[in-house]
């Protein structure tokens, strides 16, 4: 049998479709699956009870299944993570792009691409008994697990992410741009901070956005270093218990059905709303702030 | 329960089925939490050195056990408590007759840092550390420092039992760290003077220091004799004196084997090898 070439261009563009569906097929039912273990839950309790009850007592008779305290939990380490992540990051992407010699250019690439191999057990490890004791020693805590330790290992994992995300948004700045700013006169303090970085604006948010993306649903880091406590934090040296940390540790153990097992799913669903909203927000940054012509990453 | 968990228990309940349709027998245990983890490893080994002998297992709580023991839907019943009257009513009811074989005993150790000076707390005075009353170990005779109550995540049967025996049902202080198992507790305890937490006596070591309650060490002695407050029997429940199959199992459990397995665990033994 003779194929022609317009059949084939034909089966392969069907091909192409198919394994583009699966994903999307496979996405919509893990959603599907999703909704369907955690919307029973609101049988029990209302929406507005779970998202802002304080206390989350699942096992207990009766049970309370607030989340507020475990939302504040992931809330709070992202946003910390962040503070610390997006200034190294973005600056060691300035540095790799902009500044370095190109030898060193290769070996830093190379360390910030190591880093994010590191599994998170191992971060998590390290958390755990390096930096837990360092942290109640130096500050003289009654914890290391807390805020702050969650935070800076979630900022090492955020960082190549953004630095690497970064530098790519960087790279794509034209020449042109460059060479012009140096023919007006500009120094190279100047031609970075006013010409490249606002150029390459839309590609440092939308790294900034998965990186803080990455953090709120980071489990193992959190589940080993953040301490675990579900209760509102006074200070940055409490012990949180994120969403996913709770999702990790409960779900093994949870009753097949029961309410317990349905407001772990539930967590799950908002979990799955808030990295959904990171991924918006970035989609919009990239497209807004986009700079049209050959500037366009 | 988990649904993997789930998912292989179906594919054994199944196996069970198909194999009993082949002449080989089934023994259907059903019941605590806490029990589980010896059981388990008890049925592994048992059918192991019995082949034809088939062990369906799975755990909903002493409560589903003792009624699947009366709906005669399973032959033994895991229990870490003894009966309540209206369950052994109603097993009256169906001619159920019960009959408790205590295999194990459970006995959970508050455990601090080396470090720490205090030795010896009683049971309130632990209810009052978990509820969050008391948040100094000033308080409780020991160095002027906040106190940094460590639990097991809620879904545990180590976080069960110490709920039932120490706090007699009140809630553990949402301020409690929660780690997700015990030899984490243990890793935890190490490093932090501050620290109390608390574990199965199968995993205690050297890195730790274990309180005595209410001046009673933790020994596998005490435990057996009940002289240890935060400790309780763990039982096979089966109906009448158990026959055939069934107690072969139940024998093998109490046996010499069956009682090291049940150390293995993390448990106490009734017996001393």
């Amino acid at each position: 049998m003779k194929i022609t070439r317009r059949q084939k261009e034909i089966l392969i563009k069907n091909t192409f479709f198919l394994f583009a569906i699966i994903s999307l097929l496979i996405l919509f039912l893990i959603v599907l699956f999703l909704f369907r273990e955690g919307l029973p839950i609101f049988k029990e309790v209302t929406l507005w009870d779970f998202l802002f009850g304080d206390e989350w007592y699942p096992t207990y008779q009766p049970p309370s299944y607030g989340i507020w305290p475990l939302i504040v939990g992931s809330l709070i380490v992202t946003f910390l993570s962040s503070l610390i992540a997006v200034p190294i990051g973005v600056m060691s992407a300035v540095y790799i792009s902009e500044i370095a010699p190109a030898a060193l250019k290769e070996v830093l690439k190379s360390v910030i691409e190591l880093l994010a191999g590191l599994p998170s057990v191992v971060l998590g490890f390290f958390g755990m008994v390096v930096l837990a004791p360092w942290l109640q020693e130096t500050f003289d805590l009654p914890t290391g697990l807390n805020i702050v330790n969650a935070s800076l290992i979630l900022a090492l994992m955020a960082v190549p992410t953004i630095s690497s995300i970064s530098e790519d948004a960087l790279y794509a700045v034209p020449k042109e741009f460059k060479e012009a700013s140096y023919a007006l006169g500009a120094t190279k303090y100047e031609t970075i901070v006013r010409v490249i970085i606002p150029s390459a604006f839309s590609g440092i948010t939308t790294s900034v956005i998965l990186g803080m993306a990455r953090a709120i649903g980071e489990t193992m880091v959190v589940l080993m270093v953040a301490g675990g406590a579900a209760a509102i934090p006074e200070s940055l040296f409490d012990s949180v218990r994120p969403m996913p940390a709770s999702i990790a540790a409960e779900m093994g153990e949870a009753p097949f059905g029961s309410g317990h097992y349905h407001a772990l799913f539930a967590t799950g669903i908002v979990l799955f709303f808030m990295t959904l909203i990171f991924n918006l927000i970035a989609d919009y940054v990239s497209h807004k702030f986009r700079e049209e012509g050959s500037g366009t990453l | 329960m988990h649904p993997i968990k789930l998912l292989f228990l179906g594919l054994l309940v199944l196996l069970v089925t198909v194999q009993t349709s082949l002449a080989a027998s089934a023994i259907v245990v059903k019941g605590s939490t806490t029990v589980l983890p010896i059981v388990q490893a008890e049925a592994e080994a048992y059918m192991k050195s019995h082949p034809g002998v088939n062990i369906s297992l799975s755990a909903g709580g002493s409560g589903d056990g003792i009624k699947a023991l009366i709906d005669k839907s399973a032959d033994i019943a895991n229990s870490s408590r003894e009966l309540k009257v209206e369950e052994i009513n109603l097993a009256g009811k169906r001619a159920i007759r019960p009959v408790l074989h205590p295999i194990a005993m459970d006995a959970i150790v508050p455990i601090v840092n080396p470090k720490n000076r205090v030795k010896n707390l009683t049971v309130d005075q632990l209810s009052q550390i978990y509820q969050g009353r008391i948040r100094n170990w000033q308080e409780v005779g020991g160095d002027n420092l906040a106190i940094v109550v460590v639990s097991r995540d809620s879904s545990s049967g180590t976080f069960e039992s110490w709920g039932n025996l120490v706090l007699h049902g009140a809630k553990v202080t949402p301020r409690a760290q929660m780690q997700a198992s015990s030899g984490a507790i243990v890793q935890v305890i190490s490093k932090n003077k501050y620290a109390i937490g608390y574990i199965g006596i199968g995993y205690l070591n050297r890195s730790v220091k274990p309180l005595t309650v209410n001046g009673v060490p933790a020994t596998t002695q005490t435990a057996v004799s009940r002289q240890y407050p935060v400790s309780r029997p763990l039982y096979m429940v089966t109906n009448r004196e158990p026959k055939a199959e069934v107690a072969g199992f139940v024998k093998f459990v109490l046996g010499k084997e069956g009682q090291r397995i049940v150390e293995k665990t993390g448990f106490v033994p009734l017996k001393k090898n």
